[in-house]
C-alpha cells in the first residue's frame, strides 16, 4: 500500500522537479512517452464522465436545490424558484415544528433500527460462520440454503412477509394462536408491532451478508493456530474469543459499517411493505423524506434533508472509522 | 481437530434454528402460491388441501406482468452490461497503472458506497425534467432515465469488485503480452478480461440483482407502461392484495432468474467481496 502510493506520487511529478538525484524507477519513469502516461487516464475517462454525471453533478444539484424555496408551482421551471438561504435548513431542524419534529422521531426511529437490524444480523451472521467454520456433512447445502434470502429480488421476498404477517390470514397469527401464545388477532404491520415487524425482515435479508463475509474471513485465519491452541488446551470458547473474535476484526470493522449504511439508507424494505403509508414506529428516514418530497411537493426542504441525512452518515462513518482504527493500534 | 460432543449438539440446534427461520417464508411462497384462492382467503393452512396451477396462469392476465417483466429485463441487462463494460477499463487502470490522483479516485468511489440513494431522487428527476424540456429527450416516465440511474448503484461497487480481482491475477501475464508488442488494451481485453471471467460475471450478475430489486427510483421515474417489476409487484401486492396466491406465484417467477444467477456466482462473489473488503 505504501508502496503503491509513493510509486503514484513519483510518477505523477513534472519532469523539471530534479533535487533529488535520478534513481532507476525515476529514469525508467521519465523515458515514458506522453502518450503511455495519459493511458491509464484514457482508461479512467468513460467511468469517470459516468462517475460525474450520475454522482458528481446531481449531488451538488441536489446541495443547490436545499437552498431553493422549490415548490410543485415551480416545478416545471426550477431553475427560476426564488433563493431561501439556509430556510429549509431551518424548517427541517426546527423540532417545535410539525416538519422537523417529523423529521427527528424518523431519525431516531431509523437510528434504532439500524443499530438493532445490524446487531442482530452480525450475531446471527458469527453464529452460523462459527457452526459452519469446519466440514461436516452437508455443510454445503446449508451453505447455499441460508443466502437464499439474500438472493431474492427484494420485493418478492418482503411480499411473502407481508402475507405472513398478515392479520387475518397470515401465518405468524395462526402459529401463535395455535400454540395458545395470542389470540391471534394481532396487527403486525400497525403501532409499534410494525417497527418489530420490519426489523425481523430486515434481519432475514441482511444476515445472510454478514454470514457470506465472515464465513470468507474466517477462511483466511491460518488453521495451525487453532491446532496450537488446542496443544496448549484451549477449549472451543476459548479459541473463538481468543483467536476467532480478534483475526476477524479487520473484517467485521468494515462489516459493521456497510451493514449500518444499507440499513440506514435502505428504502426497498419499508417500502414494499408499507408503501407511501408507514405507522410511525417504521417511518424510516428514506420513506420520510421521500414523502416530505414527492407528496407534498416541497423539493427544496426534501433535499435539505437529504444533505442533512449526508452529513450526518458522514460524521458517524468518520467517526466511526477514527474509533476503530485507533482502537486497532492501541491492541 | 477433535470436536466436543457439547459443540456438534450446539451446532445441531443452531443450525436447525438457522434453517427453519430461513426456510419458512420460501416454504410459505411456494405453497401458498399453489392454493386456490378459496383456501387463501380462509385461515391459514401449512399443507394446501388442493392444489391447483391456476394462479401461475392468471398472473400473466390480472396485471400486465409480461409487460414488467420484459421492463425489467431491459433495464437490468442494459444498466449492468454498461456498468461492467465501464467498470473493466477503469478497474484495469487502477489496478495496473500508478498515477496521480489514483488514490483520490479510488476513494471516491469507495465513498459513493454511503450516499443515500434519496439524495439523488430529487436532483436526478429534476435534471431529467429539465433536459426533456430543453432537449425533448424523455428521461422521466421511460426506461432510458432508469437505466442511466442504476450505474449510481452498480458502477462503483463494480469497479470495486474487480480492481480486488484484477490485483489477484498475477502481473507477469499481462506484462508478457506487453512486451511482446501488444497494446494495453489489447493486453487487458485478450489476457486480463478471459482471467477474471468468472469475477466478471460474478459482478454482472450482482448489478442486475441489484437493478432488477431497485424500487426507489422506479417509483418514480416510470410511467404506467414503462413500471418495472419491482414497482408492479408492490403495488398489485397493494390493490389486489387479496389474491395472495397470485402474488405469490408472481414473486416466484420474479425470483427465479436472479436467484439461479447468484446461487451459481456465490463463490466468485465471496472472494470479490473479501479482496475488496479485507484491503
Amino acid at each position: 500500500m505504501t508502496s503503491l502510493s509513493t510509486a503514484a506520487q513519483s510518477g505523477g511529478l513534472p519532469p523539471a522537479d530534479e533535487a533529488a538525484p535520478p534513481g532507476p524507477e525515476k529514469v525508467r519513469r521519465r523515458r515514458r512517452p506522453l502518450s503511455s502516461r495519459a493511458l491509464p487516464y484514457l482508461l479512467l475517462a468513460p467511468a469517470l464522465l459516468f462517475e460525474l454525471l450520475v454522482h458528481v453533478i446531481p449531488m451538488l444539484t441536489g446541495v443547490a436545490i436545499s437552498f431553493l424555496k422549490l415548490n410543485a408551482f415551480y416545478l416545471r421551471h426550477w431553475l427560476q424558484a426564488p433563493f431561501a438561504g439556509f430556510d429549509n435548513y431551518a424548517f427541517s431542524v426546527n423540532f417545535n415544528s410539525a416538519i422537523g419534529a417529523g423529521l427527528l422521531r424518523s431519525v431516531g426511529v431509523t437510528i434504532l433500527f439500524s443499530v438493532v437490524v445490524v446487531s442482530l444480523s452480525w450475531l446471527l451472521g458469527i453464529f452460523g460462520a462459527t457452526l459452519l467454520q469446519r466440514s461436516f456433512r452437508g455443510r454445503a447445502i446449508l451453505r447455499t440454503i441460508f443466502l437464499v434470502p439474500y438472493a431474492l429480488p427484494v420485493f418478492a421476498s418482503v411480499i411473502v412477509w407481508k402475507f405472513m404477517l398478515s392479520q387475518d390470514t397470515g401465518m405468524v397469527n395462526h402459529v401463535l394462536s395455535s400454540l395458545h401464545l395470542s389470540d391471534g388477532k394481532t396487527f403486525w404491520l400497525l403501532g409499534n408491532n410494525a417497527f418489530v415487524s420490519t426489523a425481523i425482515v430486515a434481519v432475514w435479508r441482511l444476515w445472510p451478508f454478514a454470514l457470506l463475509t465472515l464465513m470468507a474471513g474466517m477462511q483466511s485465519i491460518p488453521t495451525d493456530i487453532y491446532e496450537a491452541a488446542s496443544v496448549d488446551g484451549a477449549g472451543m470458547w476459548q479459541q473463538f474469543r481468543r483467536l476467532t473474535l480478534p483475526m476477524l476484526k479487520p473484517v467485521d470493522q468494515v462489516l459493521i459499517l456497510v451493514l449500518f449504511l444499507w440499513t440506514f439508507n435502505d428504502f426497498n424494505v419499508p417500502y414494499t411493505l408499507f408503501a407511501d403509508s408507514p405507522p410511525a414506529s417504521a417511518d424510516l428516514v428514506t420513506i420520510h423524506i421521500r414523502q416530505s418530497s414527492f407528496i407534498t411537493w416541497n423539493f427544496g426542504l426534501g433535499s435539505a434533508m437529504s444533505v442533512l441525512m449526508l452529513l450526518f452518515l458522514l460524521v458517524v462513518t468518520v467517526g466511526y472509522l477514527f474509533v476503530t482504527s485507533r482502537r486497532t493500534h492501541d491492541a | 481437530m477433535r470436536e466436543s460432543l457439547s459443540f456438534k449438539i450446539v451446532r445441531a440446534v443452531g443450525l436447525a434454528a438457522l434453517t427453519i427461520f430461513t426456510l419458512v417464508p420460501l416454504y410459505v411462497m411456494i405453497s401458498t402460491s399453489i392454493k386456490p384462492l378459496g383456501d387463501v382467503q380462509n385461515d391459514f393452512k401449512w399443507i394446501p388441501t388442493t392444489i391447483t396451477f391456476r394462479p401461475f396462469v392468471d398472473i400473466w392476465s390480472t396485471v400486465p406482468l409480461a409487460r414488467y417483466f420484459i421492463n425489467s429485463v431491459l433495464v437490468a441487462s442494459i444498466s449492468s452490461i454498461a456498468s461492467v463494460t465501464l467498470a473493466v477499463f477503469a478497474a484495469y487502470a487502477i489496478s495496473r497503472y500508478s498515477f496521480r490522483g489514483r488514490e483520490l479516485f479510488r476513494m471516491t468511489v469507495l465513498s459513493t458506497q454511503m450516499f443515500p440513494g434519496i439524495l439523488f431522487l430529487l436532483p436526478l428527476y429534476l435534471i431529467y425534467v429539465n433536459i426533456g424540456q430543453v432537449t425533448g429527450i424523455k428521461l422521466v416516465g421511460n426506461l432510458s432515465g432508469l437505466i442511466i440511474t442504476y450505474l449510481t448503484f452498480t458502477l462503483p461497487f463494480s469497479i470495486w469488485m474487480l480492481v480486488g480481482y484484477f490485483n489477484s491475477i498475477p502481473r507477469g501475464l499481462d506484462e508478457a503480452a506487453l512486451v511482446d508488442g501488444a497494446s494495453p488494451v489489447r493486453a487487458l481485453l485478450s489476457i486480463i478480461v478471459p482471467a477474471a471471467k468468472p469475477g466478471i460475471v460474478a459482478v454482472l450478475i450482482y448489478s442486475f440483482m441489484t437493478s432488477w430489486s431497485e424500487s426507489l427510483f422506479a417509483s418514480v421515474l416510470v410511467d404506467d407502461s414503462s413500471r418495472t417489476l419491482a414497482v408492479g409487484l408492490a403495488e398489485y401486492s397493494n390493490y389486489v392484495g387479496v389474491y395472495w396466491n397470485q402474488v405469490m406465484a408472481a414473486s416466484i417467477v420474479v425470483s427465479i432468474p436472479v436467484v439461479v444467477g447468484f446461487l451459481l456466482m456465490q463463490r466468485y462473489l465471496v472472494q470479490g467481496l473479501t479482496a475488496g473488503a479485507v484491503k
